[in-house]
């Protein structure tokens, strides 16, 4: 099953990256820096869109006790935490060109982005608080959940807070009407991150759960089997 | 598990007032989180300096800062001693719903640590200079807030009851879930004293109470089960 995410996900990178850095025009505006919106929007999709991914099965294991979403759950917790991370730091090298400074608070998306960070840390946290496997899973995904409820609601806050002590935001929301040659690469950029995110995904979730049914005969088998 | 109102009713308030009797049997509970508040607002007089207008400027955003500490303070403490001497396995095998326990509970916490924290605030905020309509204003928001942050820290303190290294946890998974309840309080007291509309915060706050009070008991008698398998 991976190399099918595997190899579309390869191929759509590279095509984006290469198309994003060398064939697409310069901003009229920015320059070449706009160009790392070819990190940026992906990574940070892929942390709201992890989040949810988490939130859902997490609530899935929860109700119908399905201990392969538990898994999910937590396999995805530290991608979503990395690309969390990603954006914020991409973010942060362009805003340094582009605003002048490495942190707005002023703006709305990046620090409804940290906080979405700390959900991330506060879920890890606790599951690593936790030695039993399946209490760990339990008590994680009621955090999952809440947090779900939250989210919407913080990133709400957040904006309303902002909108207080600043006119329109710094970034239009809409954004320029966007030129082909730049609007494709990174439409392949998107669609490869996630197929690569599917793939980093469905490994950590084998990892997890050999990991968890170490002890049972099937796993000692096949690495029996396959040991020289 | 039977749920006739009458029932819960009476398993809630006598979750209450045992609760208030022990507080009361040990007033350091709810003392330490009030020295706590009001140590933690002066920490900022002395660090900032004297200046009036700086304080007027960040009296109401220390104070909710403090309030919001104080409160997970006392949080840890929430299940705590239920759990080591046996009542919370009581709870658990009550015929009493467990969300109306719960309920009950984060009614009590609020009760020692919300409301004392709402009482005192007006003697803390005459020292930032805060005039008398703003202290008013500042004393809606707590209140609502704590309300919030009293039932949202129930869950967090049923998630992590029993661990080890509950405390700095407990603020790691609370903060985030917290940050809307801050923006809110803190941001309106700071447009009354700028003379703008306020109604806009306190309708979110309003809302955002009745929101986690309709799920939190139930989120946290979850967790409260999960805990204690």
């Amino acid at each position: 099953m991976i190399p099918w995410f595997v190899v579309p996900g390869l191929f759509l990178v590279a095509y984006g990256a290469y198309a994003g850095l060398f064939v697409a025009p310069m901003d009229y505006q920015q320059g070449d820096a706009f160009r790392i919106i070819y990190v940026h929007v992906p990574s940070a999709y892929l942390s709201m869109m992890t989040y949810m991914i988490m939130a859902t099965s997490a609530g899935i294991g929860l109700i119908w006790r399905i201990k392969l979403a538990h898994a999910v759950a937590a396999a995805a917790a530290p991608i979503g935490a990395w690309f969390t991370f990603l954006a914020l730091a991409t973010g942060s090298i362009w805003g340094k060109p582009m605003w002048g400074t490495w942190w707005e608070w002023g703006d709305p998306r990046l620090t409804s982005e940290l906080i979405m960070l700390f959900l991330y840390f506060g879920y890890m946290a606790l599951r690593g608080a936790i030695d039993d496997t399946a209490k760990a899973d339990k008590s994680s995904a009621v955090l999952a959940l809440v947090g779900a409820v939250n989210v919407p609601i913080i990133h709400f806050s957040v904006e309303w807070w902002s909108s207080l002590h600043q006119g329109p935001t710094l970034v239009r929301k809409g954004g320029p009407a966007m030129d082909t040659a730049m609007l494709y690469p990174l439409l392949a950029m998107i669609l490869g991150f996630t197929f690569l995110f599917g793939a980093l995904l469905l490994r950590r979730v084998r990892a997890e759960v050999l990991y968890r049914e170490r002890r049972t005969r099937w796993v000692r088998e096949m690495i029996l089997s396959k040991g020289t | 598990m039977t749920g006739d109102a009458p029932a819960m009713l009476a398993g809630m308030l006598g979750v209450i007032r045992r609760d208030l009797l022990l507080a009361w049997k040990r007033p350091g509970d709810i003392l330490n989180p009030l020295f706590f508040f009001v140590m933690v607002a002066a920490l900022f007089p002395l660090a900032v300096g004297p200046s009036p207008e700086q304080l007027e400027f960040s009296g109401p955003a220390v104070l909710w800062v403090a309030a919001l500490l104080a409160m997970l303070l006392s949080l840890n403490s929430l299940f705590l001693s239920d759990f080591e001497d046996g009542s919370l396995d009581q709870m658990l095998v009550s015929p009493v719903p467990l969300p109306a326990l719960a309920l009950g509970k984060s009614i009590m916490h609020w009760l020692t640590s919300g409301l004392p924290l709402v009482l005192i605030s007006p003697v803390v905020a005459i020292t930032f200079r805060m005039p008398a309509s703003v202290t008013g204003f500042l004393m809606i928001t707590l209140l609502l807030g704590t309300i919030s942050l009293s039932l949202l820290g129930s869950i967090g303190a049923a998630l992590t009851v029993g661990l080890h290294r509950g405390t700095a946890l407990l603020s790691l998974l609370i903060l985030p879930l917290a940050m809307p309840v801050l923006i809110f309080g803190a941001r309106t007291v700071s447009l009354v004293a700028a003379g703008d509309g306020v109604a806009g915060g306190l309708y979110f706050l309003g809302a955002y109470a009745v929101l986690v009070l309709s799920f939190a008991p139930f989120a946290t008698a979850a967790a409260l089960r999960i805990s204690n398998e």
